[in-house]
């Protein structure tokens, strides 16, 4: 386990008493993996991922992280992961190439090395265009692939990025997706936060869902989505040939529940594409003549209402 | 030593950010160019007034321009916090506080970066005051360099203490406001405070920059022996260290 927290919690205290942001979270993160933790805003997403990133310290519970302990060995945590944050970190005046040596001599690296690992970052980041410029000049998707290679100038085992894909166009976001892609191909384990639904489900080996300070869930994408309901297929058949479709269909062991639409019959099954070609040889043997098939897959969002009976859709909009 | 190597990391990084943008360097010479040459003259001749007959005028100027490079060192470091907050919207100190990076040294290397600054702030204004009559030696000169650099860095740690906790320029202007009319009226920087009557003379014996001003006048005077001069050091370096204590421990802990 890379990140092991053990009922990590944290409280602010105010003058109008204390909020209980992060109520004893536990989380296990594979090496390797990406990990996903989701959550309406305010749900403690944020909080948490500043606890483990150094930046806040928690008010109970312990972390090992990269392992190292975090409450007594912060300084060797910093060192293994990188982290960044929702706005960036990066001055107006300096340019991307400054940018990145520098931040390699906060970590102790020296000039000649610096130099060496901010060309290959500017390469693999494709920085070139405008790495000379000043980073106010930059848009927001050239801002954020910066900001990634910042924080992986120290090779760091881990890096945190929260909300890395907020405010870009979709193509910006298509481009980063294949950066932490590659992270995790390259043996990185990337610990993301998102609201966006389709970016976890996307991107995300597995996920812990996080709501009113404690995680509701965590497991694989697949696997929790199995979980819910199991898969959605919708079959289209002839009137005429409903009933006896319906009543075939029902005998499957697989088919957890049948029900008829307008066009046809709405299946929910276990798996959905090893009972596909089941549920076609099947009608196929009847002689019953299908006017469409397709397979839905239930979404994170199915995971969070059921976890929490709220649409995490719904909390966004709010 | 990795504080030395970290601070001077922090440091060039600031004086690079200052040199990229030389107006703030304009902005910073002007104001005591303004004292020297729109007030000096006034002032100098009010004061003469309280001279033995017969001295000349650049006497005056000996005993303001020591006060206007404590004024100097105080004022030109309390708003340095308003560059910090502009730097954590920015992100910058949230990234450097995930590196190793000792939290000391975010604050040495850009209070190292202010009495840089305001060193070469003051010896423009040495330099220029030279011609109307002011008499230094290169020593004393050094020992009262010495001096306004303390002030410099216990005037930059409480501003960027200060601007840690409340992170807002809106907060930020009124509070240091407040609290600096009175520090600069009670320092006996333009007039000298023996023309104060008992109650103000002894409320300004609480102020350290009323020492450092007396400590400076003493140095400019050619006498580094008086007592004053080690005295106004002390009250200077304790609320210094007091504030480099503090402020360090803001920029280790995340107040949000």
């Amino acid at each position: 386990m890379i990140i092991e927290t053990v009922g990590l919690k944290k409280t602010f205290s105010s003058r109008k008493g204390d909020v209980e942001a992060v109520r004893g979270v536990d989380l296990a993160v594979e090496e390797g993996e990406i990990f996903g933790f989701l959550g309406p805003n305010g749900a403690g997403k944020t909080t948490t991922l500043r606890m483990l990133a150094t930046l806040l310290e928690p008010s109970g519970g312990t972390a090992t992280i990269a392992g190292a302990d975090l409450r007594k060995q912060p300084g060797d945590v910093r060192a293994r992961i990188g982290y960044v944050a929702q706005g960036g970190g990066t001055w107006d005046e300096v340019s991307a190439r400054e940018e990145l040596v520098y931040q390699g001599r906060l970590h102790g690296i020296n000039r000649t090395e610096c130099k060496a690992r901010a060309e290959h970052a500017i390469k693999a980041f494709q920085l070139e265009e405008f790495a000379d410029r000043k980073t106010k000049t930059y848009s927001g998707g050239q801002r954020r692939r910066l900001d990634i290679a910042l924080s992986l100038m120290h090779k760091p085992q881990l890096v945190f990025l929260d909300e890395p894909t907020t405010g870009l166009d979709p193509q910006s976001r298509a481009h980063m997706w294949g950066e932490v892609r590659r992270l995790r191909d390259e043996g990185m384990t990337v610990f993301i936060t998102t609201h966006y639904l389709d970016e976890a489900d996307a991107l995300c080996d597995r996920i812990a869902i996080i709501d009113h300070g404690q995680i509701v869930v965590t497991g694989g994408t697949d696997e929790l989505k199995r979980q819910v309901s199991g898969d959605v297929v919708n079959i289209g058949v002839l009137a005429h040939d409903l009933a006896a479709a319906e009543a075939l269909v029902k005998e499957e062991s697989y088919v957890r529940e049948a029900e008829t639409t307008a066009s046809g019959l709405r299946l929910y099954v276990e798996d959905g594409s090893a009972a596909l070609p089941h549920l076609l040889r099947l009608l196929d043997s009847k002689a019953i003549p299908l006017s469409s098939i397709e397979l839905h897959r239930p979404s994170l969002d199915d995971v969070f209402l059921r976890q929490t009976g709220r649409s995490l859709r719904e909390g966004e909009n709010a | 030593m990795k504080l030395l190597r970290d601070t001077w990391l922090v440091f060039a990084r600031q004086m690079a950010l200052l040199l990229r943008n030389p107006v703030w360097v304009i902005v910073g010479i002007m104001q005591p160019l303004y004292f020297l040459y729109l007030f000096g003259p006034l002032l100098t001749k009010a004061l003469q007034a309280q001279l033995p007959p017969g001295a000349p005028e650049s006497a005056a100027y000996q005993f303001f321009i020591p006060g206007l490079l404590i004024q100097l060192a105080m004022f030109g470091s309390m708003f340095v916090g308003f560059a910090l907050v502009a730097e954590l919207r920015q992100g910058v100190i949230e990234r450097m506080r995930v590196t190793p990076v000792s939290r000391l040294a975010l604050l040495l290397g850009r209070s190292g970066r202010d009495i840089v600054m305001l060193i070469f702030q003051s010896l423009v204004i040495v330099l220029l005051a030279l011609p109307l009559g002011l008499k230094v030696e290169i020593g004393n000169l050094a020992l009262a360099l010495a001096l306004l650099a303390l002030i410099g860095l216990l005037m930059s740690s409480f501003s960027y203490a200060i601007a840690l906790i409340l992170r807002s320029e809106d907060a930020l202007a009124p509070l240091l406001n407040t609290i600096s009319m009175p520090i600069w009226l009670l320092s006996g920087i333009l007039l000298p405070m023996t023309f104060a009557p008992g109650w103000l003379s002894t409320i300004s014996k609480f102020i350290p920059f009323k020492w450092a001003a007396d400590a400076a006048r003493q140095l400019f005077a050619g006498n580094p022996g008086d007592p004053v001069v080690w005295k106004g050091l002390l009250f200077v370096a304790i609320p210094t260290l007091l504030c480099v204590v503090w402020a360090s421990r803001k920029f280790a802990k995340s107040v949000r």
